[in-house]
Order: C-alpha cells, then structure tokens, then sequence
C-alpha cells in the first residue's frame, strides 16, 4: 500500500517541477502569440502619443501587406541566405570530412573546432557593428587596400547592391560555419566505420568515398542543417539592421521581412506587424512540419535505400 | 505531510523567482510614500542625457547632492530628484516616455513623471492639446509674457501647441554658424578674418562661388550634402502635415535641397565618402587629415561634436555667419500633467530657464547659447568673460546673437522627425546615383507609410 503511494508521488513531482516552464511558457510566449494573431485582424498603431484602435478591420492588414513590397523584402532574405549559407556548407563539410579522416591525422583539431566556433560566440550585432567600421569608406580596410596599391579610390562597399549583400552573406557565413562543421562532424562520426574500411579495401578513393558514402549517409543531417538554416535566415535581422543602421540600404535591397515587420513597430503598428508575423508563422511552420517529416520518417520520401539506412543509424 | 507542504512552498518560491525577473518594469519600489504632504518626496524627470541634470546642478540652489551613479540629486528640503535617463538613438527614449505618460494616470504619486524633456524635432508631439501631457505653464503660475519676456520669441512658439498656449521652456537657443578652418582659408582666401570669411560665405550664390575656390585648391566646403539640410529643411514655409491632415506635403525648399545637393556632390564640393551625418566617416571628416573646409553647426555642435573630433591643435577653428540663418536643435522642458510636485518643477523650470544670472552662468560654464535676449547681447559685447579657447580667442556670442535674433522657426508638426530622417536617406541613394529621382521619392513615401501608418498621401511640390 505505503509503496504503491509513494510511486503515485514521484510522477506527480515530476509534473509539478516542469510546471513553472509551462506558466512562463503560457504567459510570456503563447498568450502574446494568440495576441499576435488576434492583433492582426486590427487596426491599431499609434500616432504621436495617440492610440488608434484597435478597430477590427478583418483581412485588410493581410490585403494590404501583400500589395507592399513584402515579397520583394522576402527576396531580398532569401538571397542574403543563399550567399551566406553556400559557402557555410561547402566548407562545413569539408572541414567535417578532413577533421573526422583519420588518416589525415591533423594536429590541433581541438584548437581548430574552438577557433571556427567562436565567431558565433560573438553578438550578432557587434559583429555587424564591427563590419560596418572596417568597411567603411575611410575605414581600416580600404586603407589597406589603398596602401597596398590594390585601388587608387576608396571602394564604397556599403554604397552598393553588390558590397552590402556580401557583407552581410559573408558574416552570416563566419557566424555559422563553425556550428554546421560540428554538426556535419557529429554525423559523420555517426557512419559506422566498417563502411569505410570496406570501401578502402574495395579500392575507393577519396573523392568516392566522400560523394559515395559519406553525403549520401549524413543526408538526414545535411537536410536538417538546411532547414533550420532557412529557417533562422528567414529570421534574418541583427547583421543587416545594424549594418545598414536599418535602413536596408541601397534602394531597400537589403531589407529582409523582419526588418520590414521592426519598421512598423517604430510606429507601434501591431495590427499591420501582427499580420506579417502570422505570414512568417505560417511559412516557418511549413518548414518545421518538413523537418519532421525528415528527421522522423524513414520510409515515405526519398528512397528506400535511405531509409534502411537511417535505421541503421538509428540503432547504433 | 510537512515535507510536502514544504515542497510546495519551494515549488510556488520558484515559480515566483522565475517570473519575477521578466515582469514589473519601472516598478522599483521608492522610499517614502505620498500620503506624508502635498508635494510629493520624488521629482521624476525623464531625459536623453546628463546635459538638464548638469544644468540643474549649477543654477538650482535647492540641489544638496547628486549621488556617485548621477542617477538621484537630493534637495536641501531632502526630496529626492529621480533621473530617468534612456539614449535617444532609435527612438529609444521616446518609447519609454510614451510608456510612462500612457501610464501616467494609474501610477502611484512618487512614480509619475513630473518634469520631461523633448527635443525640437520631436516636441510637437508633445504639446499637442489634445493629448495634454505636457502642462501649460500658466497652470504651474508661470506667466510667459512677463516670467520669460526676455526669450528669443521662436523658442516660444516652438513649445506652444496650436492654440499658441506654451507648454514648455528652454534654457538654451540654438542659433546655427558656420564654422571653418583657418588654415584652409589662408590658403585658399588668403585670410582667416571672420568678417572676410564671412563676406565669402554670406549667401547660397557667393557660398557656391566659393566653393569652385575651394575645389581648385583641393578642398571640399562642406562634408554632407546633410550639413546643409538645417538650413533648407528648418526654414520650410508650411508644416510637413498640417494639423488633423493625413496628407503629407513635401516643401520646396526640400526639394530645392535635393537638387541643390546634387549638383554640389557632383561638382566634388561635398566629400562622396562621408554619407549622411552622426557616423565615423563624417567624424573623420573633422579632424585635422580632412579636407572639409568648414562645418554648419551651432553652439552645441562646436562643443559637443567638432572639438571632440578634433585631433589638432585648439584655435584652428573660427566662426562667422552662416549663408542663411537657421536653428538646430534645442531641449525642452516641460512640465508633465499629473505631476505631484508642481511648486519644485516651477521652482526648476524657472531657475533653469527665466533667471537672467543663471542663464549667463550656463553660457559661461557650459558654453550655451542661452535663452535671454539682452544677456545674450551683453555677452556678445565681453570678449574678455566669453573668448572660446578652441576658436583662438574669438567670441563666438557675436555672431550667434545676431542670427539667433532673424530666426524663422519653421511651422511643426509631429510627424517631423521621421520626414526629417526619411527623406535624407531616401534621397542619399539618389544622391549616390543608386537610384533615380522618381525611384528615391517612391522610397520616401513607402518608408514614411511605414512610419507613420495614418499618412495617406505625400504631394510633391510643382
């Protein structure tokens, strides 16, 4: 009886010690998610210290955000993506491959992983800010170049299209190659070694193996890195915003949807800010539900060859 | 049975400590509650900077003390000034005024704010009278035409609201001059005589001329085309919006800015590297490696901006008039509706910005341009007592006092801080040649859209 009760308690401590996640969960992210969504049916900004609204206004904010150049910023998020995320992979994988072959045999692996992490160490936005000094026009590095006989003007790097975009795709990609390496390394660290013994013995070389066996097996990795990727530069901000002092400039080509969404709220404008955040819900939601699909499903998609592979994976 | 109940506390003390930390901005508590007397024992001013509590330190004779942080000041009575201070950068000190008015009405006696300032670009905002946050003075007793007879007449109409009912007042006037570098006048005029230089510079067509001088002896004249936006942009003819309008209207002037800025960027009179202003390029452009003959600053400029940048040695700079007369800036004071100590802010408002003697004192100390009309006189007259170091010696009050006295405040309205940062980005890409002009104008009006949500229509001139 007494030993019945006390197992009755033990899982009911366990409930109540994850109960304050669940109220700061309840109060401070779903409450104003709910909020967010119900908000975006109105019209409700402020003008001057005046509060207009909220008056319910249905789907204009909706209407009205797809008539913008919404589409043009989300565009411009998913070029400032690609640029940044091409390279991050490519060298994450090499660096993964070269880091985990053991006959390659490289001395101050530990040091090199803590060295190609620690930019995503730094705050997104001091890393911005100390771009936005070293390129800019009379900055340190035009001075370089400049000294160097390289240019005879200084380069305008944050005048133009091309300057800003590169910038920004090239912080995103020192912030995040170091934390796709350590992920891609964790994956092919996964790869039963066997495998590679085999395909030596079979007379593989390394270009084989590498496109043979190693991509195709950490597949479900590499599709995971991808989009959480997307996802995390679909919340693109910090980097443009400082870089540009959220301006997006030039001529807005570098102003991503969360930039768009933080210049409504400089006029408190919920309603239209709700509206684009539900937007970016939905299409956010729409990648997670593939990521799960992914990391979770082992037969439907791709082929069957990578699914019994993956349970492979999975039971070791 | 206790061990659980002991649990439980634990548990609720947790979940309390988890919460806490998120909740309850502003909402420290304060010594001494309300219930003792009229006046309330905490004065709570909300600013941008140290700059108001600086001045109240000087002048104010009740100040006792200012703690280390410079975050509370006790007055001899022993109540408590209670500084709330946020950056103005990003609107940042505008969001949390905004929060603290819109609470004012619920907030307990010694949290609601009593003394706020504003600045010129954004004080519209809150004078307005229907939104009746910033008290009119008559209600504090303080008659403006007879108390602060002796203010420049703009500062005036700056702080009132439409109904030409003054609710606020400033200590400081901010008169904008031209100030160039000597030796880079010697060498292209041949002289660093304020009077010849001034003579050089005294209107946009003889300024123009001068500029081409400039440009053949490798100089630019100004660093920005935004140097010179003050003066087209401060002396519009109309308000950008006018009261209870939606439709917001370009001024000419704006437009004559963009185009003459254009043709100046383009004739090489202006540095293409320095883009806009408040940044490190322009900055660089101060020191003594620059080739920017000259700045448009006023007084606060000079003290605040130019000589920090400096590098070189004092008294390379000098001052003279500029080609237009204008005024930039200037911080307000305002007392706020709700207050629960109206006989200290009255005390401060006047002692900081009616006191002839403390006034002169400001200017001495703090190098203002202060807002007394015949001190302001006398002091252009004292070389000996008002001779600036940084200009060589020379007294920068004479030329101040004249400008100061022909300045056409132009008409505000709310929405001028966003016009004012908008259409300068807006067009700076025009001005770069990243876009062309009908394109830089449809930025503007998406961008001030943005902004200001309420804004239906933008009417360009012509």
């Amino acid at each position: 009886m007494k030993q019945k009760r006390k197992k009755i308690d033990y899982s009911k401590w366990g409930y109540i010690f994850i109960l304050p996640f669940f109220a700061s969960f309840f109060i401070f992210s779903f409450v104003p998610l709910v909020d967010t969504i119900r908000y975006s049916f109105f019209e409700y900004y402020r003008s001057g210290i005046k509060e207009i609204g909220p008056n319910f206004i249905g789907m204009e904010n909706y209407i009205s955000l797809l008539k913008s150049d919404m589409l043009k910023y989300a565009g411009n998020t998913l070029i400032l993506w690609i640029i940044g995320f091409i390279p991050q992979i490519v060298i994450a994988l090499l660096l993964a491959s070269w880091f985990v072959d053991s006959r390659l045999k490289i001395r101050g692996q530990q040091f090199f992983k803590v060295v190609i992490y620690l930019p995503n160490l730094i705050m997104a936005s001091a890393f911005a800010m100390l771009f936005f000094t070293l390129f800019s026009t009379n900055g340190p590095v035009n001075a370089i170049l400049m000294s160097m006989g390289i240019t005879e003007k200084e380069i305008d790097f944050m005048g133009s299209v091309f300057g800003t975009r590169s910038l920004v795709g090239l912080m995103n990609f020192l912030m995040w190659f170091g934390n796709s390496t350590i992920m891609l390394m964790a994956a092919i660290m996964g790869i039963s070694p066997d495998i590679f013994e085999a395909s030596e013995i079979d007379g593989c070389n390394s270009k084989q193996r590498f496109f043979r066996i190693t991509l195709p097996l950490i597949r479900p990795i590499l599709a995971y890195t991808l989009i959480n990727s997307i996802i995390g530069g679909l919340q693109m901000f910090d980097v443009p915003q400082i870089l540009t002092n959220g301006q997006g400039n030039p001529d807005r080509t570098s102003m991503t949807l969360i930039m768009f969404l933080n210049s409504h709220l400089k006029s408190k404008n919920y309603g239209m800010a709700g509206a684009l955040s539900v937007y970016l819900f939905i299409v956010s939601g729409i990648l997670c539900f593939m990521v799960y699909r992914i990391t979770n499903d082992d037969d439907s998609d791709g082929s069957k060859k990578a699914a019994k592979k993956n349970k492979k994976a999975g039971r070791r | 049975m206790k061990r659980r109940v002991v649990s439980i506390l634990l548990m609720a003390a947790m979940a309390a400590g988890t919460l806490a930390g998120c909740g309850g901005t502003g909402s420290d508590s304060q010594s001494g509650s309300a219930a003792s007397a009229e006046e309330g024992k905490v004065i709570n001013i909300y600013s941008w900077n140290n700059e108001f509590r600086e001045r109240v330190e000087l002048v104010y004779s009740e100040v006792e003390k200012t703690s280390e942080d410079g975050t509370v000041t006790t007055l001899k009575d022993g109540t408590e000034i209670h500084w709330i201070i946020n950056p103005n950068q990003d609107g940042v000190y505008q969001q949390k005024l905004d929060e603290a008015l819109l609470n004012q009405g619920s907030a307990a006696a010694d949290d609601k704010v009593d003394i706020f300032l504003t600045e010129t670009d954004y004080v519209n905002k809150y004078t307005d009278a229907a939104a009746d946050v910033a008290m009119p003075l008559t209600d504090l007793g303080i008659d403006p035409d007879t108390d602060l007879a002796d203010q420049y007449s703009f500062t005036k109409v700056t702080a009132s609201d439409m109904n030409g009912v003054q609710r606020g007042s400033t200590w400081q006037c901010c008169p904008g001059l031209l100030v160039y570098r000597r030796d880079i006048a010697k060498d292209v005029f041949g002289t660093d005589d304020p009077e010849a230089v001034g003579e050089k510079v005294k209107d946009w067509d003889t300024l123009k001329a001068t500029a081409a001088e400039l440009k053949a002896k490798g100089y630019y004249t100004f660093a920005s085309y935004a140097d010179t936006f003050r003066l087209y942009g401060n002396s519009i003819d109309a308000p950008w919006v006018s009261e209870g309008e939606t439709v917001l209207k370009v001024d000419p002037k704006i437009m004559n800015w963009v185009n003459d800025s254009k043709e100046w960027l383009d004739a090489g009179y202006f540095n293409p590297t320095v883009k806009g202003q408040w940044n490190s390029d322009w900055n660089q452009a101060m020191g003594s490696a620059s080739k920017v003959f000259a700045f448009l600053f006023p007084a606060w400029g000079i003290d605040f901006t130019l000589s920090p940048n400096w590098d070189g040695e004092s008294g390379a700079w000098a001052v003279t008039n500029p080609p237009q007369e204008y005024n930039w800036g200037g911080s307000y004071v305002h007392a706020c509706t709700g207050t629960d100590n109206p006989q200290h802010v009255k005390d401060i408002i006047l002692a900081v910005t009616a006191d002839k003697d403390n006034l002169l004192k400001i200017s001495k100390e703090k190098t203002d341009f202060t807002n007394a009309q015949t001190s302001m006189r006398e002091a252009a007259e004292d070389d000996a007592n008002f001779s600036s170091e940084f200009l060589g010696g020379q007294n920068p009050f004479k030329y101040f006092a004249p400008v100061a006295e022909n300045i056409k405040i132009a008409p505000l309205s709310a929405y001028d801080q966003g016009c004012v940062e908008l259409i300068q980005n807006s067009f700076s890409d025009y001005f770069q040649g990243q876009v062309d002009y009908d394109k830089a104008k449809a930025n503007f009006e998406t961008a001030i859209k943005e902004r200001y949500p309420e804004i239906t229509e933008v009417q360009w001139p012509e």
